[in-house]
């Protein structure tokens, strides 16, 4: 039996290693459920047709990442897993649930004809239940969870209030600017235009929402606050809401001018500032306010094991994803689906 | 009456109800795409075109059915969380890092390449195009190999110490990997799964020499499939024989229960049929076969098997379940060994390919597999309650703390969303399978992306706009 536990800090390391694997799913899952919200509004048949096949190669495998933050979680911190899915029983529910219809929908639509309307609906509202539960749950995260012993306490709908709901609003929109962004990357013409209008109009809201999120959290727990705004971590921590600025003002440009793969990644990167800023400010709580990631780790064997398999594995796996990133190139088109 | 509801059994139904749904799918798909993959290489080895077009009809129902697997599955990885916390939590240590690993060498990998095996056939040569078959088929495989070693864990558990406070923590990560029934259960699930798939397109094939449309495309179809029925399906009842010898040894209740063997006795009878009554500790109306039991199970006709009254009442598993769902998996190997004989018979005949009533046997027998491996499932895990981990953890004290109400509420949705979702599932294979193979088919897969662009053709796009 080898235990790594007295050589390196195990749960640090896949503290780490989960937060990540979160991140890359809210990065690349984010464009293809932003697509799938944006679907409707697109100003014609074959647009969407567009729209689909430009997502369709890669929407298993971002997803995929989902499953490995929340496996990777049961098995790293399996007691952070078994408090915080009761604790969401209906939202996570309802996002597979979402999940399910918007997955679906990429195999049945182009194999329907009467119905594919259905299934346009079923892509479109399946993509945004997943995207407002999981910022539901986000929001109701923040706010910490009700806790007794190994086990969740609270209510069954503890998760529901304003503020759960602004902020599954602003995944919404989040997701929705990845997903325009993508498309102005991955198609030319109308569609390319029509992508390029709604990046600019959703920009404004997630301003605004971030600006929301990013003065409440303080002001709700005042460990966050005393965490940004003391000294000397005012002047460290400051390069983040400003990178994300930067971010803003460089996308907001490169709209204008004609920019095609920029803005995508400068989304990606307000992304990541945003995901940057909550884990600074949750830190080191995995259940917050109540179990931190020390605690919630499982025995050292068991995150030894793992960490040998994704030490060779997670590589691999990012090489050829990015493999078939790179093989499917280009722009799409609207014609022959398979 | 909403507090009446009992979270316990609602957590049990709607995991028996998304993981019998979940099965389905996998089960198809393991089968078919090792098939999908001997296809290939035939058409690369002979050049026939008719492979080709097989391929390409049946890769399609294979993206249908891998789908319809993938949202399914991503449900079953939190269920573990939102209705079986405690279990999570107390086993986590052990389990956590096979479905880890599950994810990490499978679930990407059939992913990626699945979309290459889909969309890039003009994007990459033919041969890198086989290789991605060949990697999402053992992709399948792999995946199959963790989820059922994890399986096998809660069924034999081994290599493992529980601490004071109740948790489990690995002591010896090889014993609970390859604990002891977890070779049986693999390779009984991987054939099954091959039976499955294999049924499924003798089934096609038997429709399509019946309309006498597709005929090499369906001789194909047929004549591999019924390769499978004969050299395969009595091999399964060896392994399936294997498996229940090694039950008998771990979890020899849950053989009883099989058998509906509640008198401890030498000699005992193999009960056909009956009715077992879980009160009345015995099965009524028995159909015997005198000392074939003994025999099965002890390889001597007057061999010592346990009865169910060995074990006390409340360690007993719902027998009933258990007595019929076996009777049905083990009915469907037999008729698909029968099939295996008729297709050999046939064959030596040289009437394979023309007995209309052979092809409509086949059609009949196409949703076979599927019942038995269900039924399969219903036998090993109905047979392991009332324990989550067998003999250390009960399944009511594995249960999430959230009340009975939301839990119905979240099975009956459920109910209501894969019913449509398998019935329209159902619907556009069933069209694919109308549609048949294309012998005039454009070149296929490239699934609307454009090549990346070359110099030469952007001047032609300038100024063009798609709509």
């Amino acid at each position: 039996m080898f235990n790594f536990e007295n050589f390196i800090d195990l749960p640090l390391i896949w503290y780490g290693l989960i937060g990540t694997a979160l991140l890359l799913y809210v990065l690349l899952d984010g464009f293809d459920l932003g697509v799938g919200i944006l679907f409707p509004f697109a100003p014609s048949e074959q647009c969407r047709d567009r729209m689909m096949s430009s997502i369709a190669p890669f929407w298993d495998g971002n997803e995929t990442w989902l499953v490995l933050s929340g496996g990777g979680l049961f098995a790293a911190f399996p007691l952070a897993y078994a408090i915080l899915m009761p604790a969401f029983y209906i939202p996570v529910i309802l996002m597979l649930l979402g999940l399910i219809f918007r997955g679906v929908a990429f195999e049945f639509r182009f194999k329907a004809m009467r119905s594919r309307r259905i299934w346009d609906y079923a892509f479109h509202f399946g993509s945004l239940a997943a995207a407002f539960m999981q910022g539901m749950v986000l929001g109701a995260l923040v706010q910490g969870v009700k806790v007794d012993g190994r086990s969740f306490a609270g209510g069954v709908f503890d998760w529901v209030n304003a503020y759960s709901v602004m902020v599954g609003m602003a995944l919404v929109f989040g997701y929705a600017l990845l997903g325009a962004t993508w498309l102005v990357m991955k198609t030319d013409g109308i569609t390319q235009e029509w992508a390029r209008r709604c990046a600019s109009y959703v920009l404004g809201y997630i301003g605004l929402f971030l600006v929301i999120v990013s003065i409440s959290m303080p002001m709700m727990h005042s460990h966050i606050r005393s965490l940004w705004f003391s000294m000397p971590n005012l002047y460290l921590l400051l390069p983040i809401p400003l990178c994300s600025l930067a971010f803003f003002v460089m996308i907001w440009r490169d709209l204008y001018t004609g920019r095609e793969y920029r803005p995508f990644l400068m989304s990606l990167g307000v992304f990541f500032t945003a995901y940057l800023g909550l884990g600074i400010s949750l830190w080191p709580w995995l259940v917050p306010f109540e179990v931190t990631f020390r605690q919630a780790a499982a025995a050292g064997p068991s995150q030894s094991l793992l960490l040998v398999g994704t030490a060779v594995l997670l590589p691999v796996v990012l090489a050829y994803t990015g493999f078939c990133y790179y093989l499917f190139r280009g722009k799409s088109s609207h014609e022959t689906v398979y | 009456m909403l507090d009446k509801l009992d979270p316990v059994l609602l957590g049990r139904i709607q995991f028996a109800f998304t993981i019998s749904f979940h099965i389905i799918f996998p089960s198809f798909t393991i089968g078919l795409a090792s098939w999908l993959a001997m296809l290939e290489w035939r058409w690369l080895r002979t050049k026939d075109v008719v492979y080709a077009e097989t391929y390409r009809m049946w890769v399609k129902i294979f993206a249908v059915t891998f789908g319809m697997g993938v949202v399914s599955g991503v449900v079953m990885s939190f269920q573990f969380g939102t209705n079986w916390s405690v279990f999570a939590d107390k086993a986590g240590n052990v389990l956590g890092p096979l479905l880890g690993y599950e994810v990490l060498t499978a679930f990407f990998l059939e992913a990626s390449f699945l979309g290459v095996m889909l969309f890039g056939w003009n994007r990459v040569s033919p041969v890198m195009h086989f290789a991605s078959t060949i990697i999402v088929a053992a992709g399948t495989l792999i995946s199959a190999f963790w989820i059922l070693s994890a399986n096998s864990w809660m069924q034999t558990p081994r290599g493992f110490l529980q601490g004071a406070d109740g948790m489990l923590y690995p002591a010896d990560w090889l014993e609970v990997i390859f604990n002891p029934s977890f070779p049986y259960r693999f390779i009984h699930m991987v054939v099954a799964a091959y039976l499955t798939a294999a049924f499924v397109v003798a089934g096609v094939g038997g429709f399509y020499l019946l309309r006498k449309r597709h005929v090499s495309h369906a001789r194909v179809m047929l004549g591999m499939a019924m390769i499978m029925a004969v050299f395969v399906a009595p091999m399964q009842l060896l392994i399936g024989d294997a498996h229940g010898l090694n039950t008998l040894k771990h979890q020899p209740v849950k053989v009883a229960a099989m058998e509906g063997l509640w008198e401890t006795r030498e000699g005992a009878p193999l009960k056909l049929f009956g009715l077992p009554d879980q009160v009345g500790e015995t099965t009524r109306h028995p159909i015997e076969i005198p000392k074939m039991s003994s025999l099965i199970l002890t390889h001597d006709p007057n061999g010592l098997v346990r009865g169910l009254k060995e074990w006390p009442r409340e360690e007993r598993p719902p027998v009933a379940w258990v007595f019929w769902t076996f009777r049905f998996m083990v009915g469907i190997g037999m008729l698909m060994i029968l099939t295996g004989i008729m297709a050999l018979v046939l064959h030596l005949k040289k009437r394979l390919f023309d007995a209309r009533w052979f092809q409509c046997w086949c059609m009949a027998m196409t949703p076979a597999g599927f019942i038995a491996v269900l039924a399969g499932w219903f036998v090993t895990e109905v047979g392991r309650q009332p324990y989550m981990i067998y003999g250390v953890m009960k399944t009511a004290e594995s249960v999430s703390p959230v009340p009975g109400a939301p839990v119905a509420v979240s099975l009956g949705t459920f109910l209501l969303v894969y019913g449509c979702v398998f019935g329209a599932g159902v619907h556009y294979i069933l069209k694919l399978i109308r549609k048949g193979p294309e012998s005039d088919e454009e070149p296929y897969g490239s699934h609307g992306l454009r090549k990346p662009p070359v110099i030469a053709e952007w001047a032609g796009e300038e100024g063009g706009r798609h709509v």
